[in-house]
């Protein structure tokens, strides 16, 4: 399969000698679609700054769909479309003149940009608002207002950092409902999100980056596959004083009705309703404490060594 | 990009650049047209009355090229250094950097924006100035090269002015504390013979007294320095600017660091 980007030992030292990037390589498959994921402060707008040359690398090299971008950077640029984390376009231009001036970046002809800015501005729900100033729209209609901005051109590749930042979950269900759809028609896609369960639900490959470094990058199913813990959420119907001892758990407890369970996949939960019994402990509900993600970039990121091999 | 593609592009950077200015007419084209008109009566008509003659013309005819050319300084450097920097402050500046357009279409598109804006602001000085003299034009050739090369000139530095700019202060310190001072000195009052040996040896290292007086060769036919070297001057200087600017671009220098 083609890679639609390539970053190889990619490293950026801020001035002043903070070194937010310390030579981390991932490749993106055509057509995949890509979860960048990582705590606050890891490094993944650094990442995506410089893929989108925004941002000077300090080494390292980054090919786009297998254009160098020290080589030939206006190809490399012309198959990305950008949707920052921050708002950045300007506030007192209206919808419509945003999305037109943004297409002339590109070189492409009026006629074309009016037809690109109708079609994706009616996708997203923004047609109606096409005349208005931008500083006028709500956060959601700012963030879509980006997406369709960054499709304007029709890139090959999408990166969107943090799309769903402040979205309401109703609008956050159309938002994916509308990347899948993008994504099954050809256009791979990169994404950072805080929430692990768009990216659990969304991403079929993800790299996860802390600190500067990947710390894991593979599919989905076999990252996951590696998460060999999961904590349960007991609802209890009888106070508890303390956690009880269970073989083979570990358990603590929450407030007098809750208790959180560490159960090891290969244990299972059995046992563990067996032992509750014995001790009298009676269950009126169970879930789990996270989505299987973010049970395993909680665990990741807090170096617990909680990983099969 | 093709040149189709590049011609689009600069197109659409300078209609948006020549667009916000005048969305804003009342804050780029009303002050100056007011400020220039104010030294008209009072350095013209009230104060210039009774200094008599200047080269040979009277203080009036003398001093209009003079404000018309400072006109042009100001509004040129401060549309693209505001502009620039407003692109940086409010993030937009990474919607020009994201697309595939060559670093000197940019500065391209910034620069003839702001160029635009001095000459426009020039015309409309220039058309006040006929309320309260007579203005001919001696050499019309030299008038429109030396008005074109001197908006490009400050449009340049008013761009590396917003490339360095990290606050909107840095913005306004260039302007009060080197531009007006060196277009105040500049000649535009007063001709150089006024000043004695000295100051008149001084004041022919600020470039802003060949801009001056080549404006002024070309609408009253008289200059204190040789007119073709004040072009050639202005000419290395646009090339010059150009070139730094263009380092900087390609460096990333307060844009992509």
């Amino acid at each position: 399969m083609a890679l639609a980007l390539s970053v190889k030992n990619l490293k950026k030292r801020y001035k002043g000698g903070v070194e937010a990037l310390k030579g981390i390589t991932f490749e993106v498959e055509q057509g995949d679609f890509f979860a960048l994921l990582g705590p606050n402060g890891a490094g993944k707008s650094t990442a995506i700054g410089i893929i989108s040359s925004l941002m000077n690398k300090s080494e390292g090299s980054v090919e786009i769909f297998g254009h160098d971008i020290d080589v030939s950077l206006s190809k490399a640029k012309k198959e990305i479309g950008l949707v920052p984390q921050e708002f950045n376009f300007n506030q007192f231009e209206t919808v419509y003149s945003i999305l037109i001036t943004q297409a002339g970046y590109y070189g492409i002809p009026a006629s074309r940009a009016k037809v690109n800015t109708e079609k994706y501005l009616r996708a997203l729900g923004l047609w109606e608002k096409r005349d208005s100033p931008s500083r006028m729209l709500s956060g959601g209609m700012k963030r879509r207002l980006m997406i369709v901005r960054a499709l304007i051109h029709e890139p090959k590749l999408l990166i969107l950092d943090e799309p769903t930042a402040g979205v309401d979950i109703e609008l956050r269900r159309t938002m994916w409902t509308f990347l899948e759809d993008l994504n099954k028609k050809g256009t791979t896609i990169i994404l950072t999100t805080h929430y692990l369960e768009e990216a659990e639900s969304l991403c079929r490959t993800i790299a996860i980056i802390d600190e500067g470094k990947i710390i894991r990058n593979g599919s989905m199913s076999s990252l996951l596959k590696q998460l060999n813990v999961e904590t349960l959420v007991l609802d209890l119907k009888e106070p508890l004083s303390e956690a009880p001892k269970l073989d083979g758990y570990v358990c603590s407890r929450v407030n007098d009705y809750t208790l959180n369970v560490e159960v090891d996949i290969e244990e299972g939960v059995n046992k563990l309703f067996a032992l509750l019994t014995e001790r009298g402990i009676k269950v009126t509900s169970l879930r789990n404490k996270a989505n299987r993600l973010e049970e395993l970039f909680i665990r990741l990121v807090n170096k617990q060594d909680t990983f099969s091999p | 990009m093709n040149r189709t593609e590049i011609a689009i592009a600069l197109f659409t950077l300078v209609h948006k650049e020549i667009r916000r200015f005048m969305r804003i007419w009342v804050q780029t084209l009303v002050p100056p047209a007011i400020t220039m008109t104010l030294y008209f009566v009072i350095f013209g008509n009230l104060i210039g009355s009774r200094i008599g003659e200047m080269g040979g013309f009277d203080y009036m005819q003398y001093v209009v090229p003079g404000l018309i050319m400072m006109s042009v300084i100001t509004n040129s450097y401060a549309n693209v250094a505001s502009s620039f920097y407003s692109h940086k402050f409010q993030h937009c500046v990474e919607e020009i950097l994201v697309s595939p357009m060559p670093n000197w279409v940019i500065l391209f598109g910034f620069v003839i924006g702001g160029a635009v804006r001095g000459i426009l602001v020039g015309i409309l000085v220039s058309l006040l100035s006929l309320f309260f003299t007579k203005l001919q034009v001696d050499n019309l050739f030299v008038t429109i090269l030396v008005i074109i090369l001197t908006a490009l000139l400050f449009a340049l530095a008013g761009f590396i002015n917003g490339i360095f700019a990290n606050k909107f202060d840095d913005i306004a310190i260039i302007p009060t504390f080197i531009l007006t001072p060196l277009t105040y000195l500049g000649g535009v009052f007063y001709s150089l013979d006024l000043l004695p040996d000295f100051w008149r040896a001084v004041s022919m290292v600020n470039p802003i007294v060949y801009m001056v007086n080549a404006f002024r060769y070309g609408i009253l036919g008289v200059s204190d320095v040789d007119v073709y070297f004040s072009i050639g001057m202005i000419g290395f200087f646009v090339v010059i600017f150009t070139v730094f600017s263009l380092w900087l671009l390609n460096r990333g220098v307060g844009i992509r660091q």
